[in-house]
């Protein structure tokens, strides 16, 4: 009894989560200009996006996925690899030092999109750089390490500490002790900081928003902001979302998939 | 030479180049929201920007509109989300780990898109866009980001707590009140700050869901910057912190390891 | 309950975790006021059997009576028992008072009873002056305090403790004993206690009950269950022994070792296998020149502090446990002798392991799982029932799972002088038992193997 109530409960919660969503993918197989009017059972949509002409009111929408997936990718790569040194770092350092990056490592996470947009607006005009790819690239670099560096942390408190100084002591260089031994160790950790900066960089709009300057940039988020304030979507953004849905999904469900059967694994061997 | 290999060869120095990246990107940022907030065009300081924003009637008015729908959205949001995270973290209901996922998915997907489908599913059943659309679109967006933390906060939370209550003779209730909730407190707290604050400084969104009827704070900032009135922007930014700052001291979550940035999956 | 004195009583509970079965049958009863201790090795049931008492597991068979009153489906916050948990459990949103007061407040009692009775009960666990303490603050052996302030508060019927002491260190963890002993005394009440480690049950208890895999393996005061082991499990869980394979010869005389003993067993019958435990205390040791029982040699003699802990081998390959006063050298020619008293003789579990199985084909059996290859059967044919014996040397363990017919883990280990005797649970679930000569260690994964002609096949009877 108490079951079925709470499984009816979940049920109108994720109704209400989902609605939306179901609704783009439903409405991404009919050709209707209007989001909510089905024309038939079409997949013209999923052709036009992929013969990749397609022209909004902000440009060719398959360029702004372009940029989208090139800034994500740098983006998350120059996170993962900042973080994990920061990470590795922090771990071994004290005191005041410590705190000072953790501290500052928390602000981007606290702050609301709008107040770090604004902020690095403002740096990228006081220090005159000119805004477009680099400054946008920047901008999430800011806001992903902090995830890399949360997310490789308790690797490192998981990691016996005396791996290290034993690859040192058996002759290997530092280098090669990072690499050898103590990068596979936080490799899962850095591969879940990774796919989160991608996927949030990916989602982000305000920062963008705020450091892509006048050169014309679009991504997929600030080109739906432009479309639909020119009034009316370009009908290829909901077969293009339903894609995304379904690629953020699978990578979602298998990072967790991977962490809880690490975790089974841990408690089996104990 | 042999002094880099020593500086590259200890651990604790291998953050400095992040420890300059975040002075650089995020210190200096805020400082300079601080500094444009006090200064005028030609460079000058002044306290015009902030004495403006008490005498500017509609910034006042948004401000005051975007603090209640942030009220009231984390109030919805707390109220509907607490018990799906108590019942997603309750072994008797849900023994996979993997289905809190389905709950926070959606705050993956690009929240302009949800909220344009929102708007539009409103459109297509006849709705009128106004506040209570604004709320309803609010709360679907924010209500992973409410579930999560404290499901994270109740999924950890050591079992034999609960017993020892009702072992000392609480019945499931009192259990309820007296241990799991006040436990549950530093989920609950993060939870309120990743919905209050975004919803405040939420632009776009807002527009959007009530089709340019109602603004929110987040939007006249936006709107002061885009027509470069840098200042006054930097000024209500400035006042935007001043609101973070006073609602992470009265949560106190400043001092919980943020467990809700901390895992976000 | 007929016993008017009895105040909790388990009648065969039974309890499964999903297919593993933690408590197989158990039948305890204990008397009011009782110090009892449920001692066991990680896994073997007790702190199960605890939650049972508590409430926070139901039996699955069986039935549980506190007070003489059936309890299986009462919540626990209506039974009149209170548990100290392991790691304490104590709240952390509340101090060290309201954390004592906690019960108190739930059943409505008076405001400044409730101070009194806090005061009171922080007074008797030496920790008065700290109700306003944050119980974070405080150290294990506080916390360990509080947990049993706010636990003895409430005056429970019963003191249920799940080994309270685990997480103290030696010295803190000897003090407690001597603390939680004076206390039960003082209290009065009943207290029900789990840990794993022997000495502590021993100091502790009145009555100690002895788990192993779910079963009780033997209940008695600690002097019965030091002095006069049922099987070998308890022999060698508690305390230092030397096992043997013996003989029964006749009544008061048991051979083992090759040599024949006199002891004061009796009613076994005649030359029936039995197994012969005596403790390393109890074998005098004297130069070669005083003539014993039985001769050897020392291999290894270590200062323990009060004795000396020898280890001695006799000519046919045995090998014996010795403590004693003096210190005999290593290689030093040495005689023994056991006195009758000190020669513990139990009846054997099992003399060879008996497998339930069926028959595949005339040459083919399937027993533990696994088609087993067997010598040609006749008058038996494909789908039979049967029991097959193996003795216990015939079976052969080999180090990769791979090389066996079917793979198990070693989740016991014996020593017997001159040999070692393992438990080894198979996939099946079933436990075979083998002797070897082979050294192997405590959850070792290993394949098992049985011979054709080690096989005695015979159709199982049908069940009545």
């Amino acid at each position: 009894m108490k079951k079925l109530f709470a499984r009816i409960y979940l049920g109108l919660i994720l109704l209400l989560l989902y609605a939306p969503l179901i609704f783009i993918a439903v409405s991404s197989f009919t050709e209707s200009k209007v989001l909510g009017n089905w024309t038939g059972f079409s997949t013209k949509l999923y052709s036009n996006l992929f013969s990749g002409t397609m022209q909004g009111a902000a440009g060719s929408l398959m360029n702004a996925v372009y940029n989208t997936l090139f800034i994500a990718l740098i983006a998350a790569l120059a996170a993962t690899l900042l973080g994990t040194l920061a990470a590795i770092g922090i771990f071994y350092s004290h005191g005041r030092s410590k705190n000072v990056t953790m501290f500052l490592n928390n602000i981007p996470m606290v702050n609301p999109d709008v107040i770090t947009g604004v902020s690095l607006f403002l740096l990228f005009v006081f220090l005159g750089i000119s805004q477009g790819y680099v400054s946008v690239i920047l901008a999430h670099i800011t806001f992903c390490t902090p995830y890399v560096v949360l997310n490789v942390l308790p690797k490192l408190h998981q990691m016996s500490s005396n791996t290290y100084e034993a690859a040192l002591d058996l002759g290997a260089t530092p280098g090669q002790a990072l690499w050898k031994v103590m990068i596979p160790q936080l490799l899962p950790g850095m591969i879940t900081g990774f796919i989160l900066s991608f996927t949030m960089s990916l989602d982000d709009f305000a920062v963008t928003f705020f450091t892509r300057g006048t050169v014309g940039l679009e991504t997929l988020s600030t080109y739906i902001y432009t479309d639909a304030r020119k009034g009316g979507l370009t009908p290829e953004l909901r077969p293009l979302m339903t894609i995304i849905f379904i690629v953020v999904f699978a990578l979602l469900v298998f990072i967790n998939i991977r962490q809880e059967r690490a975790a089974k694994k841990k408690a089996l061997s104990k | 030479m042999a002094k880099l290999s020593n500086i590259i060869g200890k651990r604790s120095n291998w953050s400095i180049p992040y420890t300059v990246f975040l002075i650089l990107f995020v210190a200096l940022p805020l400082i300079l929201i601080m500094a444009y907030a006090f200064i005028d065009e030609s460079g000058r300081f002044t306290l015009a920007n902030i004495t403006r924003f008490f005498g500017d009637s509609d910034a006042l008015s948004t401000f005051a509109v975007s603090i209640e729908i942030a009220i009231e959205n984390t109030l919805i949001c707390l109220l509907l989300g607490y018990p799906v995270a108590w019942i997603l973290a309750n072994n008797k209901f849900n023994r996979s780990g993997v289905t809190i996922i389905i709950f926070i998915l959606p705050m993956w997907i690009n929240a302009l898109m949800r909220t344009l489908a929102t708007a539009d599913l409103f459109n297509m059943l006849g709705i009128t866009l106004g506040k209570g659309t604004l709320l309803f679109g609010m709360v679907y967006d924010y209500l992973p980001f409410m579930i999560y933390p404290i499901y994270n906060v109740l999924r950890r939370m050591d079992p034999s707590y609960a017993e020892a209550a009702q072992d000392l003779g609480a019945k499931p209730a009192n259990v309820f009140m007296n241990v799991t909730l006040p436990l549950s407190m530093p989920g609950i707290t993060s939870g309120i700050m990743m919905v209050f604050m975004p919803t405040v400084s939420t632009f776009a969104i807002s527009e959007f869901l009530t089709n340019n009827k109602i603004k929110l704070f987040g939007t006249i900032i936006q709107e002061n910057i885009n027509s470069s009135m840098w200042n006054y922007g930097a000024a209500l930014s400035f006042i935007m912190l001043i609101i973070i700052g006073i609602s992470t001291l009265l949560t106190g979550s400043g001092e919980e390891e943020a467990p809700a940035g901390g895992g976000l999956i | 309950m007929s016993e008017s004195n009895i105040i909790i009583s388990l009648d065969h509970v039974s309890k499964w975790f999903g297919e593993k079965r933690v408590l197989d049958d158990v039948s305890l009863n204990i008397k009011k006021g009782e110090f009892v201790t449920i001692l066991g090795p990680s896994g073997c049931g007790k702190t199960t059997t605890l939650r049972i008492i508590a409430g926070f597991e139901t039996p699955d068979e069986g039935n549980i009576f506190i007070g003489g009153e059936l309890m299986n489906k009462v919540q626990p916050h209506k039974r009149p028992v209170n548990t100290v948990f392991q790691r304490y459990a104590l709240f952390p949103h509340l101090n060290v008072f309201d954390n004592i007061a906690f019960g108190l407040k739930l059943n409505g009692v008076p405001k400044d009873e409730i101070e009194k009775r806090v005061l009171r009960v922080l007074k008797m666990v030496g920790m008065t002056d700290y109700e306003w303490r944050n119980v974070d603050s405080l150290s294990g052996g506080q916390q360990q305090r509080v947990a049993i302030a706010r636990a003895i508060v409430n005056r429970p019927a019963v003191l249920l403790l799940d080994e309270p002491l685990s997480a103290l260190d030696h010295k803190m963890r000897k003090d407690m004993q001597i603390e939680l002993k004076q206390m039960h005394k003082k209290l009065g009440i009943t207290f029900v206690y789990v840990t794993h480690d022997q000495e502590e049950a021993l100091t502790l208890s009145d009555t100690v009950v002895v788990m192993n895999e779910g079963v009780v393996q033997q209940i008695g005061t600690p002097t019965d269950i030091y002095n006069e082991p049922v099987n070998c499990f308890v022999a060698d869980f508690i305390g230092e022994s030397n096992i043997f394979n013996g003989t029964m010869i006749a009544d008061r005389l048991v051979s083992f070792m090759g040599h024949e003993f006199e002891c004061v067993d009796e009613g076994f019958g005649e030359n029936v296998p039995v197994d012969v435990v005596v403790r390393p205390e109890d074998i005098y040791i004297m130069p070669r020149t005083d003539k014993g029982q039985f001769d050897g040699t020392v291999s290894s003699c270590i200062f323990k502090g009060v004795h000396y802990e020898m280890i001695v081998n006799t000519p046919d390959g045995h090998e014996l446990m010795i403590q004693d006063y003096n210190a005999f050298e290593v290689g030093m020619e040495v005689s023994m002798i056991i006195k009758p008293n000190d020669i513990q003789v139990m009846k054997k579990e099992r003399v060879c392991n008996t497998l339930e199985g069926e028959m595949i084909d005339s040459t083919h059996v399937e027993i533990l799982d696994t088609s087993f290859e067997c010598l040609p059967q006749e008058g038996l044919n494909s789908g039979d029932k049967v029991l097959v014996e193996v003795d216990f040397d015939k079976i052969d363990l080999t180090d990769d799972k791979r090389d066996g017919a079917c793979e198990g883990d070693i989740t016991f280990i014996l020593y017997k002088a001159d040999h070692y005797h393992l438990t080894v649970r198979t996939e099946s679930g079933e436990n075979v038992y083998v002797d070897t000569q082979d050294v192997w260690e405590d959850r070792d994964i290993v394949g098992v193997n049985i011979r054709p002609e080690d096989m005695r096949i015979r159709l199982a009877e049908a069940k009545a």
